[in-house]
């Protein structure tokens, strides 16, 4: 068989082709993790390995069981609606031991992340240019976190 | 906000894609462009560019291997950017351009090449010593059979590669203008042109780099550029011009009649942050000069000094032009909010890892990796290199 003979090298160029994406298949054999696909296009075992995370936030309703007073503010306020951790921080770690003290956040720059002035947010939302507003003040000198409206009771 | 000139939305106000992803686009064109200069000698025979054949094949070899480095040095995690081959999503473009990427590397490129310089290969491998002759042995795969027979078998297989080849360098790029042109959300990218635009404008690059290499490297090799071989070229560079500059300005005239809720903001902007790489840059200095030099030696008897200037200056600025179309595609689709009132900067890094200098780094890399493909593989026409395959 002269053609095969006289092809022969696009035979070898072929079987490294072969080789090759064998190669490849067997490699990702190895690579691809046993649970890939399991629920969607994602490693099944991931969802158990971050289910298996500490849980870092508590809840409002532990921080309530303690804070009361600080409760019955916020729930009489325009802040009713805001979890204590969204301004706090995550705080497991506090409700499992009240002497790790998690510190007061700094209301100068707290503030400004829902209420600097942006013509993207709707009207009725209370923002402020915070340079105008309060000249470089805390906020907490007027407005008191936990319930904001000056009308409320301003420093604390 | 520095920079920001209206309202943006936040996440509008920093370029999320660097001057690395208009490199990207470009070299990836110089890579389709450069492959079908190439088909041009092998599938639709035209004789007079065939002493740019080779040329054209291992420039485009040299510039795909460098188009994949932008997007890894855009990545957050290039070390997890090979997963996309093991676990590739089927609703994902990019995953897909992978494979594109891949078929169009091995199975078209370097197989024409290897097919193409078989002969030379199989002589090197004979005629060397020490490691080059082991890397050429390793290049034959073993076999040295260039018989007449087997050659005539690896013209008929190659021709029906370039025929594969063609589509595919097609779609390789075709690819990289439906990216932008499926971006829905981006009236200035979403456009069903955008593909179709992106490969006349990659033949246009990448017939202009290989117009200037083929000149370039005639002239350091200290031979004589052959004229016809340059002139048919610059013929098919003009003629393929025309689409392209038609094709964009198709667009530009659907756009403008068409007038959507972008417009005035789109408007505004290429009046404005895009005059200088858009109208400047793009379509006077970079289309509309290289087409009217590029006409002049069409419609005059030019000698051959002049017509040698001409072809060079034009290639430049054509290749300036096609970078700075990428440019304004790629930059230009960032600089305007979603809501049509307001403008932001791109303001280029200089020693970052997507600034300037990398940028200048990888556009220089293909051209030493090229200088090291023709060390290994000589594409030159001359008869010294033609008498190494003879000696066989």
């Amino acid at each position: 068989m002269r053609v095969f003979r006289d092809a022969g090298h696009l035979f070898r160029l072929a079987g490294l082709f072969a080789v090759g994406t064998l190669s490849f298949f067997i490699i990702r054999a190895f690579l691809v993790p046993r649970s890939f696909g399991e629920y969607g296009h994602y490693r099944g075992a991931a969802i158990s390995e971050i289910a298996a995370h500490p849980i870092r936030f508590a809840g409002h309703q532990t921080c309530e069981t303690c804070h009361t007073d600080v409760a019955q503010t916020k729930n009489s306020g325009k802040h009713a609606q805001v979890n204590c951790e969204a301004c706090h921080g995550p705080l497991a770690k506090h409700a499992d031991d009240p002497s790790i003290d998690p510190g007061k956040p700094d209301t100068a720059v707290l503030c400004v992340r829902c209420h600097a002035a942006s013509a993207a947010k709707p009207k009725g939302f209370p923002q402020v240019d915070a340079d105008q507003h309060s000249n470089g003040l805390p906020c907490q000198t007027c407005h008191q976190p936990h319930n904001p409206a000056i009308a409320a009771g301003g420093a604390k | 906000m520095p920079g920001v000139e209206g309202f943006m939305y936040p996440n509008e106000v920093s370029l999320y894609w660097s001057v690395l992803i208009v490199l990207y686009p470009f070299i990836t064109g110089l890579v389709a462009g450069a492959f079908i200069l190439a088909s041009l000698a092998r599938i639709f025979r035209v004789e007079a560019v065939k002493p740019t054949y080779r040329l054209a094949l291992l420039t485009a070899l040299a510039f795909l291997i460098v188009a994949p480095l932008p997007l890894q040095l855009h990545l957050g995690h290039p070390e997890r950017s090979y997963e996309m081959y093991l676990t590739p999503h089927r609703s994902s473009a990019m995953a897909m351009f992978g494979f594109v990427y891949l078929w169009y590397l091995m199975a078209v490129l370097v197989v024409e090449i290897w097919l193409d310089f078989r002969a030379d290969i199989v002589a090197l491998s004979q005629s060397t010593t020490g490691w080059r002759r082991w890397m050429y042995l390793a290049m034959t795969l073993g076999s040295a059979n260039v018989s007449p027979r087997a050659l005539a078998i690896d013209e008929r297989v190659g021709w029906l590669v370039t025929l594969i080849g063609v589509p595919s360098a097609f779609l390789l790029h075709g690819y990289v203008g439906f990216i932008f042109g499926s971006i829905k959300a981006n009236p200035w990218w979403s456009s069903p042109l955008m593909p179709v635009v992106f490969i006349f404008s990659a033949m246009v690059s990448g017939i202009a780099a290989v117009m200037l290499l083929y000149m370039a490297t005639t002239r350091l090799r200290r031979k004589l550029i052959d004229m016809r071989c340059v002139d048919t070229i610059a013929m098919y560079l003009f003629y393929i011009f025309i689409i392209d500059f038609s094709l964009e300005m198709l667009d530009l005239i659907h756009r403008i009649y068409e007038a959507d809720e972008s417009f005035r903001s789109l408007d505004f902007m290429v009046h404005t942050r895009l005059y200088f790489s858009q109208i400047v840059l793009q379509i006077f200095i970079g289309t509309l000069t290289p087409l009217v030099l590029l006409f002049l030696t069409q419609v005059m008897k030019l000698h051959e000094v002049v017509r040698k200037r001409i072809y060079a200056v034009a290639g430049s600025l054509a290749l300036i032009g096609i970078f700075a179309m990428r440019w304004n595609v790629v930059i230009g689709g960032q600089l305007f909010s979603k809501s049509f009132l307001g403008y932001t900067t791109y303001k280029m890094a200089l020693a970052t890892r997507e600034g300037l200098l990398v940028a200048i780094a990888l556009t220089l890399l293909p051209l030493l990796i090229l200088a090291v493909l023709v060390k290994i593989l000589p594409p030159w026409p001359d008869a010294e290199h033609a008498s190494i395959r003879e000696a066989v």
